[in-house]
């Protein structure tokens, strides 16, 4: 069976491999475009996913009111940026406080979250916190589409068109790139908050043993609501960048993307924050692919298919840890 | 120092403490032997806040922490050596300890505790960069022990610190924690099931049986106790 795995494995990724480079050769410039909107897509998802892994990794819950804290970003970011727009206030500020908006109102409803939907269930059997975390997303959405409107609204971009990008625009926007760039700068400081810091560690710890996390003095709820308000500011960051990339905006947004992120978690391994990185990566430019080269209205299945195989093959994801192997 | 007065603890509806009384007194080394299933494991999860008490009350220090959140007890400088040692499979040894000493800010002090620990155990010093879940069983309960000694404790708490070791490292192992109580003036509260070791390491000792106290005396007296001998001892 294993064999037989390799083999189908190594003939799929062979054809499709010669069939690709066929077509790179063809049109080299199409494919660098479609690979580095694939990395833009791969790095939005890998803001959101960073949440839900990591949340996973606590408390072996699938938040699945993530998707919604990173519209909330978004909602939060575009209400700032018309407002302090009407009073003509300079676009960088403007730039500033969105972000800083949105991030503090997204971690709020993170944290709020957490206390009123998962900390009672803490104990339940986890079925009952994955329908509390159903419940809150429908919950969520429906207030924003209540509060705000349920129309799709602009989004002017926040960030503009640098001039000295101008030469290479054709191939990658301003505003991709810095999509990739902060998603960069996000996951080095997230890298350094988790491996070096005494919150950091006492996060690692928590997840591994949460009891003798307690018997060493780490206050356990705390450390739960700090992974939910850093998941909740990366996925916050992530909103407000793609609304600056799409335009657009409404209070649906966050089920879809949700979603993809949820699959590229499940991809990478779900409670490995590396592999969720890879695995939105993957996803990001596989998709982009695939949608470029056959049919791009078949996106969204494709994103599916993928979640099923991997289900099916390696359950475990890409940097996943074998749990089996725990009693 | 710690006073355990009439605890009650359930596990559901499993009445696992039937109303335990008992006392530790700062700088002995006192030790709770008991077959498997007495409730020994349980007397000290319920000491330290993760199992609470239905009913009954524990001091420390004339304060009352009966329903005291574990970290707080922690704090004031309970700390435990849980049964299967409990480290933290993906942190290195280094890390490990750093967890233990996670209530500290004194970084110098900190760094002298480490270097403490490694003159105890040196395999350990080897290891700092070393994932604790690669470490043997003996490696990982030296680990055990001197995580909970980077809090500085006034009262460590070990459960079954033999369970599956080589009898030499048990031996090693029983040599250090006498040397801890010695050297530091740390109090030493043992649960074990190898009740001939721990008895002659302690001061005190207690026998408990199905969840109740049934007998205390001095350690050397209650080796010498015809009913000890025939049901713990072996002989």
């Amino acid at each position: 069976m294993r064999l037989f795995n390799i083999i189908l494995g190594v003939a799929v990724v062979g054809v499709l491999g010669f069939l690709g480079i066929k077509e790179i050769i063809a049109d080299p410039v199409y494919f660098l475009e479609l690979f580095l909107g694939g990395l833009t897509r791969g790095s939005i998802y890998a803001l959101i996913a960073l949440g839900y892994t990591m949340v996973y990794g606590i408390i072996q819950l699938i938040n699945f009111a993530h998707g919604e804290i990173y519209m909330i970003g978004a909602m939060t970011a575009l209400i700032v940026a018309s407002v302090l727009g009407l009073w003509g206030w300079n676009s960088a500020v403007i730039v500033i406080l969105a972000f800083v908006f949105a991030i503090v109102y997204s971690c709020a409803y993170g944290f709020t979250v957490e206390k009123i939907a998962y900390k009672p269930l803490r104990t339940a059997p986890r079925l009952s916190a994955l329908i509390s975390a159903i419940g809150m997303s429908l919950f969520l959405q429906n207030y924003v589409m209540l509060a705000q409107t349920s129309e799709y609204m602009p989004f002017e971009s926040l960030i503009p068109d640098f001039e000295f990008w101008e030469p290479f625009s054709h191939i990658i926007t301003s505003v991709e790139m810095t999509i990739i760039v902060t998603t960069i700068i996000v996951m080095i400081l997230l890298g350094i908050l988790i491996k070096f810091t005494k919150i950091g560690k006492a996060m690692r710890a928590t997840a591994q043993d949460k009891i003798m996390a307690s018997l060493v003095g780490i206050n356990v709820n705390r450390v739960i609501s700090t992974t939910f308000v850093v998941g909740s500011a990366t996925a916050a960051i992530g909103g407000v960048l793609i609304a600056c990339h799409v335009g657009q905006i409404n209070f649906m947004i966050g089920f879809m993307a949700g979603l993809k992120a949820f699959i590229a978690a499940v991809l990478g391994g779900i409670g490995s924050i590396p592999g969720a990185v890879l695995g939105s990566l993957v996803l990001g430019i596989s998709e982009s692919l695939f949608t470029g080269y056959f049919w791009s209205e078949y996106e969204d299945v494709f994103a599916f298919t993928i979640l099923v195989i991997i289900l099916i093959f390696r359950p475990s994801g890409i940097l996943g840890r074998d749990t089996t192997s725990k009693v | 120092m710690l006073k355990l007065k009439d605890v009650h603890t359930y596990y559901g509806n499993i009445h696992a403490l039937k109303g335990i009384s008992l006392e530790v007194i700062e700088g002995e080394v006192i030790s709770l032997i008991g077959a498997n299933g007495a409730g020994k494991s349980t007397t000290l999860m319920t000491t330290c806040g993760i199992v609470p008490a239905k009913k009954g009350s524990i001091e420390f220090k004339g304060q009352d922490i009966t329903h005291m959140p574990s970290d707080e007890i922690v704090k004031l400088g309970i700390c435990q050596v849980p049964e299967g040692r409990r480290i933290f499979p993906y942190l290195t040894v280094a890390e490990n300890l750093d967890m233990g000493a996670f209530l500290r800010n004194d970084t110098d002090e900190i760094k002298k505790d480490m270097d403490y620990v490694y003159s105890l155990f040196p395999i350990l010093a080897e290891r700092r960069n070393q994932a604790g879940g690669t470490l043997s069983g003996g490696e990982q309960q030296m680990l055990a022990i001197s995580r909970a000694l980077m809090a500085r404790p006034k009262v460590l708490l070990l459960d079954e610190p033999s369970l599956g070791l080589a009898p030499i490292i048990v031996k090693q192992i029983f040599r250090i924690i006498k040397k801890i109580n010695e050297d530091q003036s740390t109090t030493i509260f043992i649960v074990e099931q190898n009740a001939n070791l721990a008895l002659k390491a302690a001061h005190r000792g207690y026998v408990m049986e199905n969840g109740i106290i049934t007998l205390t005396d001095t350690g050397a007296n209650l080796m010498a106790n015809e009913d000890v001998k025939k049901a713990y001892l072996g002989i």
